[in-house]
């Protein structure tokens, strides 16, 4: 199974604590299975989730291992800034996802983002939204799977095919037994044990840095001219910053369109929280992600600063392959290496498991619920529940399935990875627009939300075209010669957005709209929102917002 | 009729199932146990690859802590009795 060329070697202590976990996860599965007997209890987890847990779980679909490594990766490459994909790339979406959004997604009772847009605009917006969100989910998660299999290589010396088909199977079961109830039971635990096997790198490494100040001191020392721990002092210009990016790319690219895209719109973490067991744990769920996800960075981000100050020299992934030397994307596991003995070494590498598995099943769960309820029963109409949970669990296989054969390709034609990765992101921007102008314009028309989507997508894709036959394009999408392609993806966005957006609301204006009394439930100023007036202050989600939001703020200035 | 199956299978679901904080407790005992046991071994016969700042012997304080939260996980979420 091993091989000799890789970072970290385990001994026997870290093989059990990792086969404990693989043990664990099954049983829970098999556990579990009693549990989902209806579709409700399959694909919504019974609609019975905690907030503490929904949210949890919530946080945990997204935080699979690549996200670990290549953030600690992009923080040792750009320094800092890497944090906002933490901060303003997450927390205000997660904050409006709860008090704005999830009232409708919540009192809609629908079971996913494809069916909220089946009550709002009809089935073509639907049908869109589901054939692009199943394949996709699918295609991403078995490209996540190669790039773990292929981290394990390099780290542990693992054989590929071994991690791909040991943690496919692994997920395939407990996925397939106990549905979304089993998917959110492990990413809670999966969660929790990310935290236990990644806290330890930021604690021992500021001891040997001396501290916050010194560790700058050292980074600045080391990389004398480049300002690597600042979140918003270079970003005034393209050109004052390692990723030649301009705020105005970081607010309204990622701070808005890409951000709200993903947190509020991707069904892929959506999912979590439509398993709350009512409103207010369904609004308080995002909350209490937004609460730990403003401290991810001190796992993911914190490393890679600290490895900066005392690991300096690492190098990127082509010069590494030409000198024999260490990539920068491999931060993470030195840093383990590091400071972890036995057994802490087991964890760590559990932790990086754990993260791989929890996106893998939050992708599967996702596709089998669309694929069953947004696709499969809208052509089978007269399929029983009984029926349609034999399909989620056949679905939960192939889409396993299809992912393996994915990560395969991947193997074959390493450019796939770039294409797919690139078609994903085609659909997030557009689909926001649809949604957001669903749920607070009640003038918007099926035909408007259609052809706002699909004309946002097709401009997504035009211009990502545009920039891969010219890529001095770039300069004109991202508004600057000095642009990189970092922000090629937060102006595409925003542009893709727009369009969406201004079509919408162009062909809604010259389109019939739905009577009101269609839009109950669906769309704000049709829809009674509950008061929360008989809960105390400090029950209320909207205090833990605020709560959350005056962190954020803080936080930015401190780094400022 | 159907929400009145939804709330009794969820009315099942929290009498009968086990809490997701007790799974967490015991993978917190068994790991805290496992890396304290290893650490405090490696007191005694050091590992082949020292790292850096091993004195601190972050292993023994860390499982320790691990162990610590999982024995308060296993016992205030200890799966009742079931009276059915």
């Amino acid at each position: 199974m091993q091989t000799s060329a890789h970072i970290v070697s385990l001994g026997t202590i870290d093989i059990v604590i990792i086969a404990f976990y693989f043990a664990l996860v099954l049983g829970i599965g098999f556990y579990l299975k009693r549990f989902t007997k209806t579709g409700n209890d399959f694909f919504m987890a019974g609609r019975k989730m905690s907030a503490w847990i929904a949210g949890l779980s919530f946080l945990a679909a997204n935080l699979g291992a690549l996200e670990l490594m290549g953030w600690s990766a992009a923080a040792y490459q750009y320094g800092i800034l890497a944090t906002h994909w933490y901060w303003i790339g997450a927390i205000p979406a997660m904050l409006f996802l709860a008090i704005i959004m999830m009232p409708f997604y919540h009192i809609s009772k629908t079971h996913s983002v494809p069916g909220y847009l089946q009550l709002r605009y009809g089935n073509s917006s639907r049908t869109l939204s589901a054939v692009s969100f199943g394949f996709m989910t699918v295609l991403m998660s078995g490209i996540n799977m190669y790039s773990m299999a292929l981290v394990m290589k390099v780290v542990l010396g693992w054989d590929i095919h071994f991690s791909i088909w040991v943690s496919s199977i692994t997920v395939a079961i407990y996925v397939a037994l106990g549905g979304l109830l089993s998917a959110i039971f492990n990413e809670v635990l999966q969660f929790v044990l990310i935290w236990a096997g990644a806290l330890l790198i930021p604690i021992v490494g500021l001891i040997e840095a001396g501290g916050w100040t010194k560790m700058v001191a050292r980074i600045q020392q080391n990389f004398a001219g480049a300002d690597l721990t600042h979140l918003w002092r270079s970003i005034g210009s393209f050109s004052g910053n390692p990723m030649g990016i301009h705020w105005t790319g970081i607010v309204f690219g990622l701070g808005f369109v890409i951000s709200f895209g993903y947190w509020t719109t991707d069904f892929l973490v959506v999912q979590r929280v439509l398993a709350a067991k009512d409103l207010r744990a369904a609004k308080m769920a995002p909350i209490i992600g937004a609460g730990f996800k403003m401290m991810v960075p001190f796992i993911v981000i914190l490393p890679g600063l600290l490895a900066l100050a005392v690991m300096p020299g690492l190098v990127g992934e082509s010069q590494a392959v030409a000198t024999g030397g260490h990539s920068y994307n491999e931060v993470l596991p030195l840093m383990l290496a590091r400071y972890a003995g036995p057994g802490l070494l087991g964890l760590g590498i559990t932790a990086l498991i754990a993260g791989f598995m929890s996106g893998m099943a939050g992708n599967v769960s996702a596709f089998a619920t669309v694929w069953t309820y947004d696709i499969y029963r809208h052509v089978h109409k007269k399929a029983t529940d009984r029926h349609l949970v034999r399909i989620g669990r056949w679905a939960t296989i192939l889409g396993v399935l299809i992912s393996i054969g994915t990560a395969y390709l991947v193997m074959q034609f390493a450019s796939i990875m770039d294409y797919v990765q690139a078609l994903f992101s085609f659909f997030i921007a557009p689909l926001l627009a649809t949604v957001l102008f669903g749920m607070l314009w009640k003038r918007a028309t099926s035909a408007g939300g259609f052809w706002g989507l699909l004309a946002g997508t097709v401009s997504s894709i035009g211009m990502w075209l545009w920039v891969k036959i010219n890529p001095n394009a770039l300069a004109i999408i991202a508004l600057s010669p000095n642009a990189k392609a970092m922000s090629e993806n937060m102006y595409r966005a925003l542009w893709s957005w727009m369009i969406a957006a201004i079509v919408t609301i162009v062909v809604s204006w010259a389109t019939k709209p739905k009577p009101e009394s269609e839009l109950v439930g669906l769309v704000r100023g049709c829809t009674e929102i509950p008061s929360e007036g008989h809960y105390k202050l400090y029950q209320r989600p909207i205090f833990w917002a605020g709560v959350v939001f005056v962190v954020f703020i803080v936080l930015n200035v401190i780094f400022w | 009729m159907e929400q009145r199956e939804q709330r009794e299978a969820r009315e099942h679901f929290e009498t009968h199932a086990i809490s997701i904080w007790f799974f967490i407790g015991v993978v917190l005992v068994v790991y805290g146990a496992l890396i304290l046991g290893a650490s405090i071994y490696g007191l005694f016969v050091p590992p082949a690859h020292e790292v850096v700042l091993g004195k601190l012997h972050a292993g023994v304080w860390w499982g320790a802590l691990l162990f610590l939260f999982g024995i308060i996980y296993v016992v205030k979420f200890f799966p009742k009795k079931s009276k059915a």
